[in-house]
């Protein structure tokens, strides 16, 4: 069976996109991003870990609000791109002074000025793709269809509405106890999202 | 949708340096250092004059540089229409406001021409063929027209830019932004041309011999990193000394610090590829400039400017926290929660051009309707019992533009049945024509075949011949009489 490698991957945690059972989590509404911003922080200082904000604009520092690490993509691309420049390097170096040698124009053969535009071209390579696809890794693409996709209200996040989704496998989500969490923080709505 | 708010008020005394202020002690620490260097100057460069200008020449070349990149980078901030850079305009504006006086410290260096030019010794440019066939650029009198009319271009852009940029200040109007955006594109033309032979003229002819063509590009690179590193480090010592700190965020020392590390790339970018060519072209009159620069104490030079002038820099502007100068609590901050909850900020985001939807309240009626649509649903309840949200009840609008869909495809279908009516009719008038025809043919057959005209003349022939008149003449008729056919072809030509 050709797919049943395809199936096991979903086992890893990369993969594990969405909390299993019967519903994905909690979505609330807010007006305005003064109040989706307060509310964030204070679901936040609530400990709350598996939780996402939806804007349909930037707002300037909400992830200072909801309490975002770091990404690690930059490291990804410093190392990405170190990789593919001392491989462009070593690929050069190998070919011109032990694979091939050949004097050109009269230069040595580790003629190091020679291979600084293909090495800097792998390594601005090798960061793009690094870049790319430690973007798709961390934010756990492609995925194809969303459980907020249901909500009729959330497609409004593209236009005017401002969303706060809290995950059902967050180890604090409770049924009862978070939608009025929500509803204390200003939600105009909150609603449960089914798987 | 401009409201009063979505203007960032910058008060007067915000934008001035405060009574009592330490910065306001800084011209007389400048004209202090003025009188140092021009004493230094009058001790050490009276014993050793060729010294004293190729010095003055490093140095004024440094200073002015820096002011060229600070009118580039007014410039193309206006041409650009930048939004971001505007706070950080008038310090580009105060540094090259100091162009007119670059002009007049240009001045001992034509007392100097004979000592650094080796084009401008008559009995050299004589018995070189090079020199001379450059000559009807490299003359001296030629040298101070091309060094007026440079001085004379960017005094103007700069003088120009600086007193309206200044006098918007108190008058706020508007149309001195538009008139200075249409004008910078053109002067960033000057400043391109007259930088790139400026160049030229007072660095590269310094070796009247060697070639490159790129040398203008590598000017310009160095002199627009330099400018925006003084950039930075003022912006940063305004916030420190407690100027403007309201105004630049760490957002605008961030962009600076981008910029910063964009620009000492491109310094060695141009750089390299100055050296790279010339490299592998081993040709000997471009080789001979990079030769004198790799060997014996030049070397030690050289490989300073490369490992300071960009490896260095570069790793060190990598990261985020130095380029925000340490202000890197994750993306928020200190300010950032200020910035986060501005309402200008906001009304900007909303009403940015490049969205596509219409901004919040530009249809204030819609919004209002849907807010009240999704207010009446009572999800609360319902999410707490674990229940499915209730469904959206159909707003009235919707409900009416539903009912003008569905007639406008019930008329669709009506207009569609009329044409299909139409066309079976056609069809039917058609096959009967066809009948007709095909019985006369057969009739018309009968009536001239050979063996038929002997075959009328026996009995059995002619009510042949009389049974397929017959049968053509029925044929018209029925064709003819069959009433939905009489209708609809008199309808048709009714509506032709």
């Amino acid at each position: 069976m050709p797919f049943a490698s395809l199936r096991s991957l979903k086992a890893l945690p990369l993969v594990n996109q969405l909390p299993p059972g019967p519903h994905y989590g909690l979505l609330a509404e807010f007006a305005t991003p003064g109040e989706l911003y307060h509310a964030c922080e204070r679901v936040r200082d609530a400990g709350f870990t598996r939780w996402d904000a939806h804007t349909p604009f930037p707002v300037h520092g909400l992830a200072g609000a909801m309490g975002l690490r770091r990404s690690p993509l930059p490291w990804i691309v410093l190392v990405m791109g170190l990789l593919g420049l001392t491989l462009g390097f070593l690929m050069q170096w190998w070919v011109h002074t032990v694979g091939y040698p050949l004097v050109i124009s009269g230069k040595p053969y580790a003629a190091w000025p020679a291979y600084v535009p293909v090495a800097f071209e792998l390594g601005v390579l090798f960061a793009a793709l690094g870049a790319v696809f430690g973007m798709f890794a961390l934010n756990r693409l492609p995925m194809h269809h969303h459980p907020l996709f249901r909500s009729r209200v959330f497609e409004r996040v593209t236009d005017d509405a401002f969303f706060i989704s809290i995950e059902s496998w967050d180890p604090r989500f409770d049924p009862s106890a978070t939608p009025a969490l929500l509803e204390s923080l200003g939600a105009r709505r909150v609603e449960l999202v089914e798987s | 949708m401009t409201s009063e708010r979505d203007f960032v008020a910058l008060r007067p005394e915000q934008a001035a340096i405060p009574p009592g202020h330490s910065w306001n002690r800084l011209p007389v620490i400048g004209l202090v250092c003025a009188l140092l260097g021009v004493v230094a100057c009058a001790v050490l460069g009276l014993g050793n004059p060729k010294q004293f200008f190729f010095s003055w020449l490093v140095s004024y070349l440094f200073f002015l540089s820096l002011a060229l990149g600070a009118l580039f980078f007014v410039l193309i901030q206006y041409a650009v229409q930048g939004g971001w850079g505007i706070v950080l305009r008038r310090i580009g504006e105060t540094v090259f406001a100091t162009i007119p006086v670059m002009a007049a410290l240009f001045l001992p260096l034509l007392l100097g021409l004979h000592d650094l030019y080796e084009w401008t010794h008559a009995d050299t440019v004589e018995h070189d063929l090079l020199l001379q066939w450059k000559a009807p650029f490299l003359n001296v009198p030629f040298f101070l027209v091309r060094a007026l009319v440079y001085f004379a271009c960017w005094s103007f852009i700069a003088l120009l830019y600086y007193r309206l940029s200044r006098g918007q200040d108190t008058t706020g109007d508007p149309l001195v932004s538009a008139r200075l955006r249409r004008l910078a594109g053109p002067s960033l033309i000057v400043l391109a041309v007259t930088q790139t032979f400026a160049s030229i003229d007072w660095i590269m002819s310094l070796t009247p011999h060697w070639y490159s063509t790129i040398f203008g590009v590598y000017f310009f690179s160095g002199s627009f990193v330099g400018f925006i590193a003084l950039l930075s480090l003022t912006a940063v010592a305004m916030r420190r000394a407690g100027l403007l700190d309201t105004i630049i965020s760490a957002e605008h020392l961030h962009d600076v610090g981008k910029l910063l590390f964009a620009f000492t790339a491109f310094w060695a970018y141009i750089a390299f590829s100055q050296f790279f060519l010339i490299w592998y072209a081993n040709l000997p009159e471009e080789t001979v400039w990079y030769k004198a620069r790799m060997e014996g104490s030049w070397l030690t030079l050289s490989i300073i400017l490369m490992v300071g002038h960009f490896v260095a820099p570069f790793f060190y502007l990598m990261g985020r926290a130095v380029k925000r100068n340490g202000d890197d609590a994750g993306g928020g901050g200190r300010l950032a929660p200020h910035h986060a909850l501005r309402g200008p900020v906001l009304a900007d985001h909303a009403d940015a051009p490049s969205r596509r939807a219409q901004p919040v309240g530009a249809g204030r009626g819609r919004v209002r309707g849907r807010r009240g649509v999704l207010r009446g649903g009572g999800g609360l309840a319902h999410a707490a019992a674990g229940a499915r949200a209730a469904p959206r009840p159909a707003a009235p609008r919707v409900a009416r533009i539903r009912e003008h869909v569905s007639h406008v495809a019930r008329a669709t279908c009506g207009v569609r049945r009329a044409t299909c009516d139409v066309r079976r009719a056609t069809c039917d008038v058609r096959r009967a024509t066809c009948h007709v025809r095909r019985a006369l043919a057969k009739a018309r057959r009968a009536a001239r075949h050979p063996v038929g005209s002997a075959f009328r003349r026996t009995r059995a022939g002619r009510a042949k011949a009389g049974r397929a008149c017959r049968v053509a003449v029925s044929g018209v008729e029925s064709a003819d009489s069959e009433p939905g056919n009489r209708a609809v072809a008199s309808s048709l030509i009714r509506r032709r």
